[in-house]
């Protein structure tokens, strides 16, 4: 059983089973909740009241008429503000897209829609999903609802702390080189980056795309698994969604580990790592192995050169994706007497500081002469970190380490920076080069209360596995070492 | 110093970007640092890797392709809705072809 504030999917279709709340009900909290919190916490940038309680009233009339209900009748969700929304205001953080509405809905909103979901709202991020802290959205921080004073983790941070403050009761986000597992370890709650391929990225407003991908954030392992159900599989306006088939992600959850080979990188332990973090990730290991799994010792050797690696490949499709804003097709315009001057004038001032950061880099990556030198160079070191992986899952059913290096920072301490920013997202990158999937789960609190997240990787398309391994995790007490 | 002053401007010209001198000074500095730690890549022999073009995790379920298949969409009027300067059924823009 949860905190009273707390809903989950199944609490949410037993109280509909049960009569004791309607959808339009439940909804009215939530926005009720909402209503009182968000000034503090700046977590939802626009809300859709009237998509939400129509897709309410649909509910409560299929409850009235005793129809079967879809996997998440009734259930409140948040939507990160990169992800297209029919008719609702889609800004991805920056002022280049203030009063944007997609005339479309991404497919993992669809999905969510037709099962049943409610969508309460879009959820804060750092623009254009670039950060590690929500720091740089055009419309300001979140804060930690675990910790006002300190970041939520970026670039999903307002879908992490939608649900950890219970103001939703799964969201999705999105993951380039960590923005869904960093922020679900700072705020403390489940949060899952699928494989590359598993979820539709139609509508997903591309940040670097041969990198990004949609999952969830959840109070309980078991949800994520819901939502991963839901919106996993072939779309065919992904070319790069795979036909895999999907299971159903529940099927399994409550099986014994016995025998699991949990592969641990020495290469992740080094220079870096918050003393308390490392404490509490040898903790959660230790705690796997009382559940029957079997510790191997692995090795990761080009885990170093992910980051620099990252950078060259994520800014240079970052600044091919983003030269689609130009003030011609959406988005504000600032006037010019000619075309470029126009191009140039909207782009400069719609964009934030770390945005045009990295257009500038991913520009100068790909520009004449250099290409060779770091856009091919990072591709090959790309290979060599897929290589460990592979490698490594020879050895091991599943890759354990730590989400990220430091609890969640002070707002406004590691702005000046972004090197040393870029830094923090060590843990996460090396699997999203690889393609593979990986979740956080909470994994104990620092002697400051501030949130642990333990990282489960997973081989190509074993979210099975890796949801398994986090629920036994989660029951056994993970979030209470 | 790697980057220059002239770097910055040439990459700014190139993505459309116009940029205060303020963040010229700024980006040189921080382009400078990040590209620096980069090229500690360059210490890794990668002469017989091939590069990772795509992510594609099983060949037996991944990049299929699809019929190519003309189909009306019928959307300009609801995307143009969007625009900041919409010319029904076009976009307009400043002028780029003199008279």
């Amino acid at each position: 059983m949860s905190a009273p504030n707390t809903w989950t999917i199944p609490e949410v279709r037993a109280a509909l089973d049960a009569r004791k709340i309607s959808a339009r009900e439940l909804v009215k909290e939530f926005y009720a909740r909402i209503e009182e919190k968000n000034r503090e916490f700046n977590i939802y940038l626009a809300l859709s009241p009237e998509r939400a309680y129509a897709q309410a009233d649909r509910i409560d009339a299929a409850i009235a008429a005793g129809d079967a209900l879809p996997t998440l009748a009734g259930v409140p969700v948040a939507i990160k503000d990169v992800i297209s929304t029919r008719g609702i205001p889609t800004t991805c953080g920056s002022r280049i897209l203030e009063g944007y509405k997609p005339p479309y809905d991404a497919t993992a909103v669809t999905c969510l829609e037709s099962a049943g979901a409610i969508i309460l709202g879009k959820t804060n991020c750092d623009e254009f999903a670039m950060g590690s802290s929500n720091e740089n959205s055009a419309y300001g921080p979140v804060r930690n609802p675990v910790a006002p004073d300190r970041v939520p983790g970026g670039s999903s941070g307002g879908s992490a702390a939608a649900v950890a403050a219970n103001l939703a009761v799964v969201s999705l986000g999105t993951d380039t080189g960590g923005s869904i597992r960093q922020p679900g370890s700072f705020c403390g709650v489940p949060a899952m980056n699928p494989s590359y391929g598993r979820v539709s990225r139609y509508g997903l407003i591309a940040y670097a795309s041969s990198l990004d991908r949609i999952g969830p954030f959840a109070h309980t392992v078991h949800d994520a698994a819901i939502v991963m159900s839901v919106i996993s599989g072939r779309d065919p306006r992904d070319s790069t969604s795979s036909s895999a088939p999907v299971p159903d992600y529940t099927v399994g959850l409550a099986k014994p580990l016995h025998g699991l080979r949990i592969g641990i990188p020495d290469d992740y332990f080094g220079e870096g790592i918050d003393p308390e973090v490392r404490e509490k990730i040898e903790s959660g290991i230790r705690l796997l192995e009382k559940l029957g799994c079997k510790r191997v010792s692995i090795r990761m050797p080009n885990t170093d050169s992910a980051i620099a690696a990252y950078y060259i490949i994520a800014t240079a499709e970052a600044s091919s994706n983003l030269a689609r804003f130009d003030g011609v097709r959406f988005g504000p315009r600032v006037p010019g007497a000619t075309l470029i001057e126009m191009y140039r004038k909207t782009r400069g001032r719609g964009f934030g500081a770390e945005v045009k950061r990295r257009i500038v880099l991913g520009t100068y990556v790909l520009s004449a002469g250099y290409y060779d030198a770091y856009y091919l160079k990072g591709q090959k070191i790309r290979a060599l970190i897929a290589r460990d992986f592979r490698e490594a899952f020879e050895k091991a059913d599943a890759i354990i380490t730590p989400t990220s290096p430091v609890p969640p920072f002070r707002l406004g301490e590691r702005t000046a920076d972004p090197l040393q920013m870029y830094l923090a997202d060590s843990y996460t990158v090396t699997g999203s080069m690889a393609g593979v999937p990986g979740i956080s789960v909470p994994s104990g609190k620092t002697s400051g209360g501030l949130p642990v997240g333990l990282q489960i990787y997973g081989p190509a398309f074993g979210e099975g596995r890796v949801l398994h391994l986090a629920h036994a995790f989660e029951q056994a007490g993970g979030a209470e070492l | 110093m790697k980057i220059s002053r002239e770097d910055v401007l040439k990459v700014a010209t190139l993505a459309n970007l116009e940029l205060t001198d303020a963040e010229v000074e700024t980006y040189r500095g921080q382009l400078d640092d990040i590209l620096t730690y980069i090229d500690k890549l360059n210490e890794i022999d990668t002469s017989n890797i091939e590069p990772m073009t795509q992510v594609v995790a099983d060949s037996a379920y991944d990049a299929p392709l699809r019929e190519d298949v003309v189909k009306r969409a019928d959307v300009i009027l609801e995307v143009l809705q969007g625009a900041p300067d919409p010319a029904p059924p076009y976009f307009r823009v400043p002028r780029v072809i003199e008279k």
